[in-house]
């Protein structure tokens, strides 16, 4: 008897892809190799083409937060002494780094560290603290602040010699031997991944958009951690694909369908995703513009413009891109408000925020909205005060859609 | 034609209020009860209210619910933010008004209106009670006395002793200290009140501050917070007569609004 299979939309896959990228870094710590910690915006190439296995201490955060943890773990680390104002996402990360336990998620534990700052510098005193505690070497790859539009060449040289070096060490560490045709296989695979990624988030400029914007939370754990793998290639041009024809036949998956089209601004409450999300799905309003759509591709055509891409990651460009950046997606999307989430946890990311609010106001002529929250700690999130944000937003939309209406009709 | 009578409730952290207008216009029944959404109060101020207008639940075309507790109000049929109703309210008490400040229980914020008295824009205060109507009512038991005599007491302060607008509690250890010391008590309110309206003007500079402005919200009742935040603005700051009730007001007149435009 013939057996029929069904093929699983792009959402399965994801899933599935992150499930098995987890598990291969089980499966290489068992079987005796090295395996190691890394921040979510190293250059995965450098791994993906040693075939050095990594676990990502920031998604582990996200995934802990999600599921109801994080609270939990961020008071352990508290009682071991860290600052409650710390990113929970290392408060986490030092709770299970000392447990070595964590019912929600847990990562095989390593054996050195690779850290990039171009996201965070604080990150730099996570993953020392790390390696002293845990008594393992540490690799920084250190990308500086970009205070100019674009990264020069002496700024790509002086990222290229850690890149080099970094290779060196990591074979002295792993014994695997760096295979150049390989890396090469892997930007080109890389490049499809960024590019079919880039493609699913343009299709949020559709209206209505053919998804929630909130699945890009959820799918950007694959473009972070697999994108240099043909899977997670295939799996993009799957996603983007489906949305495609979403968009062609001008439907949605976003539930109740979409009445207001906004930007939101920062990472996800993880620990307040439910919430968070159904408070703006339940009166019609989506997301259709973020920062992690556009900005978490990384597009080069040869090695120096590589290290030219990690330099642009949100946090590391000058203010005046990231708010062109935002601008533009913005109005490429056509917005009608935004809202900005100040992450208690994300000094680095949220510092600026209040500027940003004024810069998109004035310049989009939307009406944006600020909360508090974090990240994984669900203590510096309120409910209410999330709810008269998003309902004083609405109200505004509404009210401009209704004032544009009668300047239409005069 | 039968008048038509339309009622705000606005449910507070600490408060709640109730408005009755006739016609969308003339105020005919209100009240206040100290006590906020969750408790008695909402059912207290909507009896009240109802008892001064000399009318019954049956006699009212609409009830629209704002504040906090705006969802929690049975037989409501309409339910606002308070931004919104803030803001009708502002602009039905001082036409033309450009900027509204609120300092309500447990929040503050501040409201940017176009010149057709429409909500434009508004910045809230964090998640953080410093500089809030509680931040008062904390700072007035340490001094032995009650929030609404912190004005009379603001008023015979020869100095300003300097109070964190960080942290309520921080700042009610500093006042104890200040006590201790045996610092004048008009003047440890006078730096009290600073603290709120440095806090408060860091959130209207934000919005960007336009003229005239308005402040509601049970804080504005006391003069004295009302003075620092001019002086710390350098603007003049307009007052209601029951600014308690701003949001009420505007929750009734959204109720007329909606029952006209129905109409229609």
């Amino acid at each position: 008897m013939a057996e029929t299979t069904e093929k699983l939309n792009a959402k399965q896959v994801l899933r599935q892809l992150q499930d098995k990228i987890a598990q291969d870094v089980w499966d290489a710590k068992n079987r005796g190799e090295k395996i190691g910690w890394c921040a979510s915006n190293f250059p995965q190439e450098i791994t993906t083409a040693m075939g050095i296995q990594v676990a990502f201490p920031e998604n582990m955060g996200a995934a802990v937060g999600a599921k109801g943890g994080g609270q939990r773990m961020c008071e352990y680390a508290e009682g071991m002494g860290y600052s409650s104002d710390l990113c929970s996402y290392s408060r986490i990360n030092f709770a299970y780094a000392d447990l070595g336990k964590c019912e929600e998620l847990e990562i095989p534990m390593p054996d050195f560290l690779l850290c990039c700052n171009n996201i965070c510098n604080c990150l730099m005193k996570w993953y020392e603290n790390l390696a002293l505690e845990l008594d393992i070497p540490l690799l920084l790859i250190d990308i500086p602040h970009l205070d100019e539009m674009e990264c020069d060449a002496d700024r790509v040289k002086y990222i290229r010699a850690q890149f080099d070096d970094c290779i060196h060490q990591l074979e002295e560490i792993t014994g695997k031997k760096m295979d150049y045709d390989k890396l090469r296989s892997v930007m080109e695979v890389s490049q499809r991944s960024s590019k079919a990624w880039l493609r699913a988030c343009s299709y949020m400029s559709a209206k209505p958009s053919p998804f929630s914007g909130f699945d890009i939370f959820n799918n950007m754990a694959v473009a972070c951690v697999g994108r240099g793998t043909v899977e997670a290639a295939e799996a993009f041009e799957q996603l983007a694909d489906e949305y495609a024809e979403l968009a062609a036949k001008g439907e949605t998956t976003f539930k109740g369908g979409e009445k207001y089209r906004i930007l939101f601004e920062g990472i996800a409450c993880w620990a307040n995703l439910r919430f968070t999300y159904k408070t703006l799905q339940s009166q019609g309003v989506n997301l259709v513009a973020t920062i992690y759509g556009p900005a978490f591709s990384f597009l080069y055509s040869n090695l120096d413009e590589l290290m030219a891409a990690y330099a642009y990651v949100p946090n590391s460009n000058c203010f005046e891109k990231e708010v062109q950046l935002r601008v533009d997606e913005a109005a490429k999307n056509g917005v009608e408000g935004a809202i900005i989430h100040i992450n208690r946890s994300c000094k680095k990311w949220s510092g600026n925020m209040y500027e940003m609010e004024r810069q998109l106001r004035e310049r989009l002529g939307i009406p944006v909205i600020t909360f508090d929250g974090d990240q994984s700690d669900p203590r510096a999130f309120s409910e209410a005060q999330y709810a008269t944000r998003v309902q004083g937003l609405i109200e505004i939309m509404e009210a401009n859609r209704q004032k544009k209406e009668a300047e239409k009709n005069a | 034609m039968a008048d038509v009578y339309t009622m705000g409730v606005d449910l507070g952290s600490t408060a709640s209020k109730c408005i009755i207008l006739k016609n969308g216009t003339e105020t005919v029944g209100s009240a206040v009860i100290p006590s906020g959404a969750g408790t008695s109060g909402p059912e207290r101020a909507l009896a009240a209210a109802l008892a001064s207008a000399g009318l019954t639940r049956s006699d009212i075309a609409a009830v629209t619910a704002t504040g906090y507790g705006r969802e929690s109000l049975d037989g409501a049929d309409w339910s606002v933010s308070e931004l919104s109703c803030h803001a009708l309210g502002a602009a039905r008490e001082c036409p033309g008004v450009m900027t509204v400040i609120d300092i309500g229980g447990q929040d503050a914020k501040v409201l940017t209106l176009s010149a057709e008295g429409r909500l434009e824009n508004f910045i809230m205060n964090d998640k953080c009670a410093a500089g809030t109507g509680r931040f008062l009512d904390v700072m007035a038991r340490v001094l032995e006395t009650e929030a609404d005599k912190l004005e009379a007491l603001d008023a015979a302060a020869e100095g300003i002793v300097p109070i964190s607008s960080t942290c309520t509690v921080f700042a009610e250890s500093e006042v104890i200290s200040q006590l201790s010391r045996r610092a004048p008590i008009p003047d440890i309110v006078a730096g009290i009140h600073r603290s709120v309206a440095v806090r408060t003007a860091s959130l209207a500079r934000r919005a960007g501050v336009h003229e005239p402005v308005l402040m509601t919200g049970g804080v504005a009742r006391n003069g004295g917070v009302v003075r620092a935040l001019e002086r710390e603005l350098g603007v003049s700051i307009g007052v209601p007569p029951a600014p308690q009730l701003c949001g009420a007001l505007g929750a009734a007149i959204y109720g007329w609004n909606k029952l006209n435009k129905n109409k229609s």
